[in-house]
């Protein structure tokens, strides 16, 4: 079998005395639909930013196909392909969504240094943008400045802006946060088309989503990975009621 | 909608990032007057040169506060190295405006490209600190070596016709307006260029969200180290071209009222859009020669209320004035007003 497309092997993050990530070792496989769980305070966002580069483990490394890229820096992550989306967003709010594809887009293609060609006349950069657009449903918004958006717009932005860099993992921090109702359908359409290839990790509270999504759920507790399993697993493992899940959550 | 006519959308999404690119006639219209102020105001030549000078310099610091948010209280420090090297190297006898340029813009991208990597960590507190405090040892070391700087006695020295021709000086003061004019206007038209390109958009993006920057792949920090040094070559260049045109260098050049009074300039005109720098040095020199000329004790309290008055009446809204100016005229601009 392939290496995983990424993989934790004993990853450890003190800060001071208290024990963010102790000794966590899981593998997303590549294509995955897997889920990460855990109550508030379990060390999500601690893993994120440790497999994301953000901050660098104590102890353990984090594995992209089977690379070594404990050492790395995020944007070289992100170079060799795992990307995220950030729970509260992270856009660029003067610059429109058009604009903000196409850096990422040049970006990746490796034209980020380009100081002469305009963006908007490269044909290959040009269909792109639109083609994401499209696919997320901002094409009438293309020449807004992005704080002027919808909030719903603005998430699916965000993912669309993590799709641009090609990734073959995307972390999905919390999609739908803070999504108002009407809009939700829209960031639940967008999730169910991502492209099939890409392995994606989905940190989430919402537990709707989590069952509909995921193939596999990781649950983490106090830092550790409680256990990991299909959703039906999940959902009958009497443990992960007891921490998290509560006594009436799908029951 | 887009699946109907998806050339709809793709031409909307294309005349949209090439909306800066083509040269719109308010543009135009703005380096014809430059050009005719100059024909027009011989006797005006000195402060005309003066302008422009500061007008390059204010573009130099716009190009890392405008566009990457970058800010700087030592950008004096790269003018004042320009304008040392360019003066050195005519009192060496080699007199070639144009090599005198280029050095006193490659010496300042050096120091540029040597000091990038202090502003890559911390806030904009220590950025203001570690750009002053940089400028204030190069002004030190300029004082002190004055074997080679003249010291507290400046440089004297004369200088050759630009490209061999156009003598610049005291008896050519509208060819030394032209000369800062030429050199302004390349440089401009590059930093337009710069700002539109994919590498414009990186440091817009740097400026906007650095953390998301980097979430993109972007490496934020070769980012800011390759801005920095560009504006430090363009304030170079800047430095230059006033130690050329007025043939004298003193140390008053790396004072930290350069450093304050361009980023004054750039703030009146407006940071971002390049053409902040220019208005606002205008805006700030004029201001300052008829204030001056009004009341030769007191300039400096008046300047200083009329900067007060226009920051409180809102910096934003004299920046925002020309752009909408331009925007007024910009028949895309037109077209979105009517839809």
């Amino acid at each position: 079998m392939s290496a995983p497309a990424l993989e934790a092997r004993g990853l450890k993050r003190n800060f001071g005395a208290l024990i963010a990530t102790d000794d966590v070792s899981f593998a997303v496989q590549p294509g995955a639909r897997q889920a990460l769980i855990g109550p508030n305070g379990a060390g999500k966002t601690t893993l994120i930013n440790l497999l994301t580069g953000v901050i660098r483990p104590t102890a353990g490394q984090v594995l992209l196909r089977g690379r070594d890229v404990t050492g790395l820096p995020s944007s070289a992550r992100v170079r060799m392909g795992l990307t995220r989306t950030f729970q509260i967003n992270q856009l660029f709010p003067d610059l429109t969504p058009a604009e903000s594809l196409g850096l990422a887009i040049s970006e990746r293609n490796g034209f980020g240094a380009d100081f002469w060609r305009v963006a908007g006349n490269q044909p290959a950069i040009v269909a792109e943008i639109e083609d994401l657009l499209t696919r997320f449903g901002l094409e009438a918004e293309l020449d807004q400045p992005t704080r002027k958006l919808a909030y719903g717009k603005q998430r699916l932005l965000e993912i669309a802006l993590a799709l641009a860099a090609r990734p073959r993992v995307l972390l999905l921090d919390e999609p739908a946060a803070g999504v108002p109702e009407e809009e939700r359908q829209d960031i639940l359409a967008a999730l169910a088309a991502l492209p099939a290839d890409v392995a994606i990790l989905l940190i989430e509270h919402d537990m709707d989503l989590v069952f509909s999504f995921a193939s596999r759920i990781s649950v983490l507790v106090a830092g550790r990975l409680l256990t990991e399993g299909a959703p039906e697993e999940i959902a009958a493992d009497e443990r992960v009621r007891a921490v998290y899940l509560g006594e009436d959550a799908h029951g | 909608m887009s699946a109907a006519n998806p050339s709809a959308t793709r031409r909307r999404l294309a005349a949209h990032l090439n909306r800066r690119a083509r040269w719109r006639w308010p543009e135009i219209l703005f380096w014809l007057a430059i050009l005719a102020v100059i024909f027009a105001a011989p006797s005006r030549a000195a402060i005309i040169n003066e302008v422009l000078i500061a007008g390059l310099f204010a573009l130099s610091l716009d190009l890392i506060l405008g566009l990457a948010g970058i800010v700087s209280l030592g950008h004096a420090a790269f003018f004042g190295l320009g304008a040392y090297a360019a003066a050195i190297l005519a009192s060496k006898g080699f007199a070639d405006p144009t090599l005198g340029l280029v050095l006193g813009a490659a010496v300042a991208a050096v120091a540029g490209l040597a000091t990038a990597p202090l502003l890559l960590r911390g806030a904009d507190l220590t950025r203001l600190m570690v750009t002053l405090g940089v400028s204030l040892m190069l002004g030190e070391l300029a004082n002190r070596n004055g074997w080679l700087t003249g010291g507290a006695d400046g440089l004297n020295f004369s200088i050759a016709p630009v490209l061999g021709l156009f003598p610049i000086g005291f008896t050519g003061q509208r060819n030394a307006a032209l000369y800062s004019f030429a050199v302004l206007f390349i440089l401009f038209t590059i930093a337009r260029r710069l700002a539109q390109s994919p590498f414009g958009l990186a440091l817009a993006a740097i400026r906007e969200n650095r953390l998301r920057a980097g979430a993109l792949g972007i490496d934020t920090s070769r980012r800011i180290i390759a801005i920095y040094t560009l504006a430090a070559a363009y304030a170079g260049a800047a430095g230059a071209l006033l130690a050329q045109t007025t043939q004298i260098v003193s140390l008053d050049l790396f004072d930290f009222h350069r450093s304050a009074d361009v980023m004054l300039m750039l703030i009146i005109g407006g940071a971002g859009y390049l053409y902040g720098g220019l208005i606002g040095a205008a805006a700030f020199i004029v201001l300052r020669d008829v204030i001056s000329a009004a009341t030769p004790e007191y300039w400096e309290f008046w300047i200083g209320l009329a900067l007060v008055i226009l920051v409180l009446a809102g910096r934003e809204r004299i920046g925002e004035a020309p752009r909408r100016l331009i925007a007024l005229f910009s028949p895309r601009a037109a077209r979105r007003g009517v839809a």
